[in-house]
């Protein structure tokens, strides 16, 4: 590739004169090269798309992309969409037309002017069929090596590396010995191997550093290109295979680092759905069959602020979740309050009653909730700083799962801190630990209880917030949290928050790594199953309290 | 009260039942005598959910075991019959196989899977309502039992069981109809399900089914066994320093009550027309829970009560004021737990008391906080314990 | 009654040796050794937390040692064996709180308690016999309910369940009763009864009794192991105990 030039157009336009020659020679062209001479194609590009022969129009793509000037893209775009007309019956004038369907203009494809509307009967549209699209990608790839921006730049090189053809070689050398930014330069060097490969004429050592490159990169496409070279000779060939035996390390890693990934994000719901129970149920000893149900009231209490929002101050709308955590906080938590003041009360020291009118209070909640609000899902939604994703090398990392995950441990982390520094947990531990000594010191445990069930219903309001985000907004929420939220805090060991997270993130995991193998519901019964059988051998769960109080 | 309660259940049960019978046969449709086929099919429903009654009463009232499960048995009696309803539609189905029910056709299978296999034939399956939820019940009560889960946690996994059941069986490879389950019924051995007289027949058969069910739990919590399993239910621990092996009685008690569960289900599933996986949604365990509250925890004849009682409340109520029916048993939920703990018969009949709780919620005292106490610190459940000592 | 000599290995009937028991960091048994003698009656008293109670659950299996040997007869290691084979090997333990099956009438808590077999199916077919009745009248004259047969557990005085659970525990027929403050809350005829009661039974049967109250332990006049921080501190009669410095120190001389 010796062709130089000094300044940018020059080459883009020296990058395009070589892209025809090589298409001159591409197996694509050849049944057009024998049909029509060279000067006719080189008078007008445009001529090949006017055949019924799908070889000879994908020659022409080509060269529209090389010589089309500047109604290549609307033209091949037109093409691509079914919109691009011409004679039914061969004219001298070639004649293309583009009908747009919105519209109903139609324009000369090759000038761009205006026309009136051709005689129906008498023209027919240009059929793209697959093999056709393939080059109409291709040549819009062409065309966009030489745009002037970079992320286009790049797209081109990297859809030329999935489809990759010995004609766009030179091109891509071409552009690459002029390009400056190095995401563009690496992937126009994987776009130049991918070729490499392809092409016949590349020596051995050509394709051993054409394999090495590409290995680097290390995804499913690479793979794919590298799995084609198994009929190649021996050196080359044990060289793709120990490059794919390497990407499929790669990529069974990043898989394993998404099923973490998943199983972090499915434990943080859980770890946040039962945060509120590890004090309730963990700490206080309450059986609370209507946990769920605070979650939902949580997730309402987000639906009623964004409607507020929605009403008033539609700019501030990106808050409305941030500003619906203390809200649901303080309702979920008042009603806590009066559940524990008016009913669990009278029901301490018998689980099973508990349990039972708890159960009672939650089908209350949930068809109040379904007489104010109806059975329907309701719209809660996303902000936008905290919708779509980034990628974090083989990782899509959605944004609002991400926040989820966060919150979840910040919750937990600061029910730690309230437990551990606060004069009210403090008192809640005393009381929880020796409940006639803490009286005897001037606690007053009944506030006490009114209190820790009240911060356990609040807490499982603000997990309402987030669930609210990620699951639907209706009045079975909280039911389908229950079951799952009791697991955790028995399973990670009644009255231990570390239990509470290392549970929660171990179901998490758990479910996701049997999910691929098993199927999701079936890994949900295996999990199920499973905890059941923990349960048996260690009915105190992972981290028990230990200690005399509970041998005696 | 109890000498007679033992003989006048029964008698109630089969009597009401030939009465309805009688009046659903032997009078013309508009005689103001006459009874209709659906209240006689609600009259055989409800007797089917005394059976499951009687079962949660069995091991809730005198073992102290708060199943929230229960439903799971009575399903899957009712699935083993609905196998053989469904082999029973043979060519009638809309495919018209004989040797495939629809619904495996329709996902594409070729063969009957080798646990089909037997259910055509009716004495087999009725035998089968019974073993597999015994099955299922002897293996979950033996590791549960042999490991001292008790209490709440307990309550816990056995809702966790239903429910891996019901996911279990929303799963069409399962090879139960998935979603949908098994329903289109057309005869059971032999007659027609949709014939006055076989709607009749299955009431009474019902009826004498509870009735017997009855007396055999009569049976059992008067014997010397029914005994130790109050005691049990009561002080734990204590009988283990008699020497008695808790977790066998328990054992022995579940799996008998899961069979109880097991013909109900299966007589509940002709009479209804439909069996899907619904049936194990732990909201209807802890249903079942609630009739034996409300009839009265520890009396048997008080949990054929309840569970009448509250599925004609249920009946009436979702007729009339559709939206009100959750608000209602929610509430009853809540009002027998607080304030009628012993349930209807035990606090209309002394001896009820028979099966005196201990946790009946009457200032007891010591013993009230006993049982309590027990059953907590059995669960590992120490801090409720501090709990436990506010009351004292 | 005179303190029974420490007879030979034969003739011991428990034998606990290095016994050792952490909870969660706290000692509640540290090293303890103690032998009692087949026909024998040991009164243990100890300030709070001084293991006594422990002890009680690792003899009757309720506790399983860190380490060390329990024995009981000749050779059975009561370490292996859990609450019931142990109850069945003719241990029987009376608690603190009085524990009796509340929601049965006096006679039926007795009934339980009969030695006998224990397995449900027995159980299930098991028909009242005479010789049973007989064995109950019995015991409820030695325990004076005759009168109360019939009563529920659950209504009778504090002292009157004191009495039934040593009514229970005797129907068991064990050979080695471990009796945890039988006294607690009684008044001083009934400690008396009691402690007459306690010397009958022991006429047949090796006792261990567990309790604060001096004058009664003086009226059972028995040999007195005194515990302290998990170990035996001193052993004697309640005269040599009594006047023994290290046992001032830790528990009288407060």
């Amino acid at each position: 590739m010796s062709i130089c030039s000094k300044k940018r157009p020059s080459w883009r336009r020296a990058v395009r004169t070589l892209l025809l020659a090589a298409i001159m020679f591409a197996p694509l062209a050849r049944a057009e090269a024998q049909t029509s001479s060279p000067a006719q194609a080189t008078a007008d590009p445009y001529a090949g798309l006017t055949s019924t022969d799908f070889d000879t129009i994908v020659a022409g793509v080509n060269q529209i992309a090389l010589t089309g000037g500047a109604r290549a893209r609307t033209v091949l775009g037109a093409l691509g969409n079914n919109d691009l007309y011409t004679w039914k019956y061969p004219r001298p004038d070639h004649g293309l037309f583009i009908h747009d369907p919105d519209t109903g203009a139609w324009t000369n494809a090759r000038t761009g002017a205006a026309i009136a509307t051709p005689p129906f009967m008498a023209i027919r549209k240009v059929i793209a069929n697959d093999m056709v699209t393939g080059a109409i990608a291709t040549a819009m790839g062409v065309l966009d090596l030489a745009s002037p921006k970079s992320a286009t730049r790049r797209a081109a090189a990297e859809a030329i590396f999935a489809a990759p053809a010995p004609a766009t070689l030179p091109v891509v050398a071409q552009a690459l010995a002029h390009e400056t930014d190095p995401a563009v330069r690496k992937a126009l060097t994987q776009a130049q191997a991918a070729d490499e490969l392809m092409t016949p004429s590349s020596s051995v050592a050509t394709r051993l550093a054409a394999i090495h490159v590409i290995a680097a990169r290390g995804d499913l496409t690479a793979r794919n290109e590298l799995a084609s070279l198994s009929g190649q000779p021996k050196p080359v060939a044990t060289a793709a295979a120990a490059a794919i035996a390497h990407i499929d390390f790669t990529l069974k890693l990043w898989n394993w680092l998404e099923t973490a990934y998943y199983g972090i994000s499915l434990g943080s719901v859980l770890l946040l759905a039962a945060a509120g129970l590890a004090i309730t149920f963990g700490v206080m000893g309450v059986i609370n069959m209507a946990h769920g149900e605070m979650v939902m009231i949580g997730a309402y209490v987000t639906f009623c602020v964004q409607q507020v929002f929605r009403a008033y101050a539609p700019g501030l709308f990106g808050t409305s979740v941030i500003v619906a955590i203390p809200a649901a906080f303080a309702v979920a938590g008042l009603i806590g309050i009066l559940i524990e003041r008016c009913m669990i009360r009278f029901l301490y020291g018998r689980p099973l009653e508990t349990l039972l009118a708890t159960w009672g209070l939650s089908l209350i909640l949930q068809q109040a909730t379904r007489t104010l609000f109806g059975a329907e899902n309701q719209n809660v939604a996303t902000p936008g700083w905290m919708s779509g994703y980034f990628m974090l090398g083989g990782l899509t990392i959605t944004l609002n799962r991400l926040c989820i995950i966060i919150f979840a441990f910040a919750v937990v982390g600061g029910l730690m801190a309230v437990m551990r520094y606060t004069p009210l947990g403090l008192r809640m531990r005393a009381v929880t630990q020796n409940r006639r000594m803490a009286a005897s010191m001037g606690i007053r445990t009944p506030w006490i209880d009114a209190m820790t069930f009240g911060l356990g219903s609040g807490i499982a309001g603000v997990a309402g917030v987030a669930l609210s985000q990620i699951d639907n907004v209706s009045p079975n929420l909280g039911q389908n949290y229950i079951i799952d939220s009791f697991m955790v805090v028995v399973f990670g060991g009644v009255g231990n928050l570390w239990g509470t997270i290392l549970a929660a993130l171990t179901l998490g995991i758990v479910n996701k790594g049997l999910e691929p193998v098993a199927g999701a519901v079936l890994g949900k019964i295996v999990v199920l199953v499973l905890i059941i059988l923990f349960i048996q051998r260690r009915p105190r769960g992972l981290f028990p309290v230990k200690g005399r109080a509970v041998e005696t | 009260m109890t000498r007679l309660s033992l003989t006048l259940t029964p008698v109630v049960i089969i009597g009401v039942a030939i009465v309805l019978a009688v009046l659903n046969l032997a009078t013309p449709t508009t005689s103001a005598l006459h009874v209709s086929d659906f209240v006689v099919g609600l009259a055989g429903k409800y007797l089917c959910y005394a059976m499951l009654a009687l079962a949660v009463d069995l091991v809730w009232g005198f073992a102290g075991i708060l199943t929230l499960g229960h439903a799971a048995f009575f399903a899957l009696g009712g699935y083993c019959m609905g196998m053989y309803l469904t082999r029973e539609i043979g060519a009638r189905g809309v495919y018209a196989n004989a040797n495939l029910p629809d619904f495996m056709i329709f996902i594409g299978w070729k063969q009957l899977p080798w646990y089909w296999h037997g259910f055509d034939f009716f004495p087999f399956a009725v035998v089968m309502a019974l073993i597999v939820p015994a099955v299922l019940a002897a293996i979950f009560g033996f590791l549960a039992f042999r490991s001292r889960v008790g209490g709440v946690y307990l309550s816990i996994i056995t809702q966790a069981l239903t429910y891996a059941l019901l996911l279990a069986f929303f799963r069409n490879d399962m090879g139960f109809g998935g979603n949908n389950g098994m329903t289109d019924f057309k005869d059971i051995a032999g007659f027609p399900l949709n014939r006055s007289t076989t709607t009749t027949a299955l009431m009474v058969i019902s009826a004498l089914f509870t009735a017997a069910a009855f007396l055999f739990a009569r049976w059992l919590v008067g014997s010397r066994y029914g005994k130790v399993l109050v005691a049990v239910r009561d002080a734990e621990s204590r009988t283990r320093f008699l020497g008695y092996r808790p977790e066998y009685y328990k054992l022995v008690v579940w799996t008998l009550s899961a069979m109880i569960a097991g013909i109900g289900g299966a007589l509940y599933v002709p009479q209804v027309g439909i069996i899907n996986p619904s049936e194990f949604a732990p909201a209807n365990s802890i249903e079942a829970v609630i009739w034996v509250a409300v009839g009265g925890r520890g009396t048997l004849s008080g949990a054929i009560l309840g569970a009448v009682l509250v599925n004609f409340g249920k009946t009436v109520l979702t007729g009339a004021l559709p939206g009100a029916w959750l608000y209602a048993l929610g509430g009853l939920f809540i009002l027998v737990t607080l304030f009628l703990p012993r349930g209807i018969m035990g606090t209309f009949t002394r001896r009820g008391a028979g099966a005196a709780l201990p946790t009946a919620g009457e200032p007891q005292g010591l013993a009230a906080i006993d049982g309590a106490s027990a059953d907590l610190q059995e669960a590992g459940m120490h801090a409720a314990g501090a709990d436990v000592e506010k009351t004292a | 009654m005179s303190i029974q000599p420490i007879g030979a290995a034969s003739n011991d009937l428990l034998y606990l040796s290095g016994v050792n028991k952490t909870f969660d960091g706290f000692k509640a048994i540290n090293n303890l050794s103690l032998t009692l003698a087949k026909g024998e009656m040991r009164a243990v008293i100890g300030p709070n937390g001084a293991g006594k109670s422990t002890m009680m659950d690792i003899i009757t299996g309720k506790t399983r040692p860190d380490a060390g040997q329990v024995i009981f007869g000749a050779a059975t290691d009561l370490t292996k064996l859990d609450e019931p084979s142990i109850a069945q090997l003719g241990i029987g333990r009376k608690f603190q709180k009085p524990t009796t099956f509340e929601s049965h009438t006096v006679w039926d808590n007795l009934l339980l308690a009969l030695a006998g077999n224990r397995g449900p199916w027995f159980t299930l077919r098991a028909r009242p016999k005479a010789s049973e009745s007989e064995k109950i009248e019995a015991l409820l004259t030695t325990i004076r309910l005759r009168e109360h047969r019939h009563r529920l557990a659950a209504n009778l005085s504090h002292g009157q369940k004191q009495w039934l659970e040593i009514g229970m525990l005797l129907a068991q027929d064990p050979q080695l009763l471990l009796v945890d403050e039988p006294v607690a809350g009684m008044t001083d005829a009934e400690t008396e009864q009691t402690a007459h009661l306690l010397r009958d039974i022991n006429r047949t049967r090796s006792v261990v009794v567990v309790e604060h109250d001096m004058a009664f332990v003086r009226a059972l006049g028995v040999k007195v192991t005194v515990l302290h921080e998990g170990s035996v501190l001193s052993e004697g009669t309640l005269d040599h105990v009594s006047a023994d410095p290290k046992v001032i120190d830790v528990y009288l001389g407060r």
